[in-house]
């Protein structure tokens, strides 16, 4: 007789890839008829499905959330909040990261294959949105046989994502927790990104989108476009602090125009080493589908409106040096779901590491998200 | 809850129906947002300043959000709670006239609790020793309290008198004590009243 089978379900583990042969309408008007994601999970569904949790992940970040990256040989990019004993715990938790709609650690984007081609999207490959991802994991969820999550979670991105989440789907989330966020991109938030994008673009090497045949990437552009990114993730004071006005590797300047400053060696390196990992199309598109977002327009102008049907709690965090996402603009959320008298937790945190520090070592965030979340497993 | 809870606090969650929608305003770490919580089944919310006690009170479960009683009343819409409380922080804001008005906006009932500045103890400080009162209860000196808009019990009910609001209820205490109604301007601490529009 045979006995039940006792190899472990193919859907859950480290590093998989669901290819969902459903169709997703997106809101630039097309659709895909399919959508690869790839994705890890941690932990085990619990009998009542109630444990899940889905982190989701900022621009440049992916699926790695607790586990090396298997480019940089890194730690997961947030080992800090995901792990034993940590805040979200796979000992509790039933954990999904999975690579945005766009991006190119496996997901379906630019640098994948278009089925009706085969060959690679490029820029053939359709403008998304905020939203589109959020419909593309809830595609995924299905797949996985979640229905609802306990909690959907990000900083950055993530948090937009996670935001956006209870609007679109208010039944299907009991809690979201938006770290280092926003409910709009504003003007000085699209400035910077187009300036990464025109860095892309005028890279000779860019070619319209289409240089993956000959393996030639627009890195230059692409590096520069980081470059300019990592300064707004990081605050004046931090930058003052970790390296001031001091030389790299010199007792002098040159008077040319090496990396005579310790900042321009090290953003030289942040640029250098992202080209590694990412794919220039990817940023394109992703930084458009930021730049894309804004919760109230699409709910008539009233950003409380969007949370209207919504029952989930709801927990913001800001950062008080965090200049991208200022802290005005998780006020603005809050102000918006107190009057839409959803529940709703809001703190500014002290943190010298600006936009960043969802990413880094700071304590009270993870006393915050351990306790919002213990409230929530009750 | 194993807290034991401020004596003007115990009043408050001794006289707020089990179940009811409450929004505590300058909740501190939500120790009475959690005795309501576990003793009433009250559907609490929080409004506090201090960025140390709204993580503490999000880290214990509750919905406390980080905000100014004097510029973040407005975002929360009419009659959205039964009971609004305002414990200990009506003589720190910029206009207390203007946030009691938000409370009665924003709740059917408004608890406010206040330390009495007209205590006799405070007066003999300021008559013989001619200096502004520094008590057990009132123990920062004048440039470096909290308290911008000292208060006595017979200012407020002036105050509730000129602006037509209905006392609900009043308590008065003498340290952990409740004391008469009678002379409480002179013998009172704390005053709390229940008010209504």
């Amino acid at each position: 007789m045979d006995l039940p089978s006792s190899s472990p379900d193919a859907r859950f583990g480290l590093d998989r890839k669901a290819s969902l042969k459903a169709r997703l309408a997106l809101d630039g008007g097309g659709a895909l008829s399919q959508v690869d994601i790839a994705y890890e999970t941690y932990g085990t569904l619990n009998a009542d499905g109630s444990n899940a949790i889905l982190i989701c992940h900022a621009l440049t970040g992916d699926q790695y959330v607790a586990s090396t990256h298997p480019v940089t040989g890194k730690p997961g990019w947030w080992s800090r909040m995901v792990g034993t004993d940590k805040p979200i715990d796979p000992a509790r938790h039933f954990i999904v990261c999975a690579n945005v709609l766009g991006s190119c650690m496996g997901s379906s984007g630019p640098a994948s294959v278009d089925p009706a081609t085969g060959s690679k999207w490029g820029m053939r490959f359709p403008v998304i949105t905020i939203a589109d991802m959020v419909r593309a994991q809830a595609m995924l969820l299905d797949h996985l046989g979640i229905g609802t999550l306990q909690a959907v979670i990000g900083g950055s991105m993530g948090g937009m994502q996670a935001l956006t989440w209870p609007t679109i789907f208010p039944e299907r989330v009991r809690s979201a927790i938006v770290i280092a966020s926003t409910a709009r991109h504003s003007a000085q938030n699209i400035a910077f990104h187009e300036v990464g994008r025109q860095a892309i673009m005028a890279d000779p090497r860019w070619r319209g989108g289409d240089y993956y045949q000959d393996n030639d990437a627009p890195t230059a552009g692409l590096a520069v476009a980081r470059m300019a990114a990592h300064i707004t993730y990081l605050s004046e004071a931090g930058l003052t602090e970790k390296f001031g006005r001091r030389l790299q590797g010199r007792d002098a300047k040159t008077f040319g125009f090496d990396a005579d400053f310790q900042i321009e060696s090290y953003l030289r390196h942040q640029g250098i080493s992202f080209v590694e990992r990412f794919d220039a199309n990817s940023y394109l598109y992703i930084t458009r589908a930021m730049d894309y977002f804004d919760i109230a327009e699409d709910h008539g102008g009233s950003l409380a409106r969007a949370f209207e049907r919504t029952k989930a709690r709801f927990c913001l965090v800001s950062f008080d040096t965090d200049w991208l996402y200022p802290t005005a603009e998780s006020r603005i959320i809050v102000h918006a779901l107190n009057a839409a008298g959803a529940q709703a937790s809001f703190v500014e945190l002290s943190s010298p590491f600006g936009h960043d520090a969802f990413l880094l070592d700071v304590p009270e965030l993870n006393r915050v998200v351990d306790g919002f979340l213990k409230a929530g497993a009750e | 809850m194993t807290d034991i809870l401020r004596p003007d606090l115990a009043i408050i969650a001794a006289n707020i129906r089990a179940h009811a929608r409450v929004l505590d305003v300058g909740c501190g770490d939500g120790a009475l947002m959690s005795a309501l919580r576990a003793e009433h089944q009250v559907d609490a919310r929080g409004l506090e300043l201090d960025a140390g006690n709204v993580a503490s009170a999000v880290a214990r479960g509750l919905s406390v959000v980080q905000g100014d009683a004097d510029t973040d009343l407005v975002y929360y819409p009419d009659n959205s709670f039964d009971y609004a409380i305002l414990s200990q922080t009506l003589q720190t804001t910029r206009r207390p006239d203007h946030v009691v008005d938000h409370l009665l906006r924003i709740a059917a009932q408004a608890f406010v609790s206040f330390p009495n500045f007209a205590h006799w103890r405070g007066r003999m400080s300021l008559l013989f020793g001619g200096r502004m009162p520094v008590t057990r209860l009132l123990p920062d000196h004048w440039y470096d309290t909290a308290n911008i808009h000292h208060l006595t019990i017979d200012d407020f009910r002036a105050l509730v008198k000129e602006r037509g609001w209905t006392i609900d209820g009043q308590w008065f205490l003498k340290g952990d004590r409740r004391t008469g109604d009678a002379n409480a301007n002179l013998f009172a601490e704390h005053a709390v009243f229940l008010l209504r529009k």
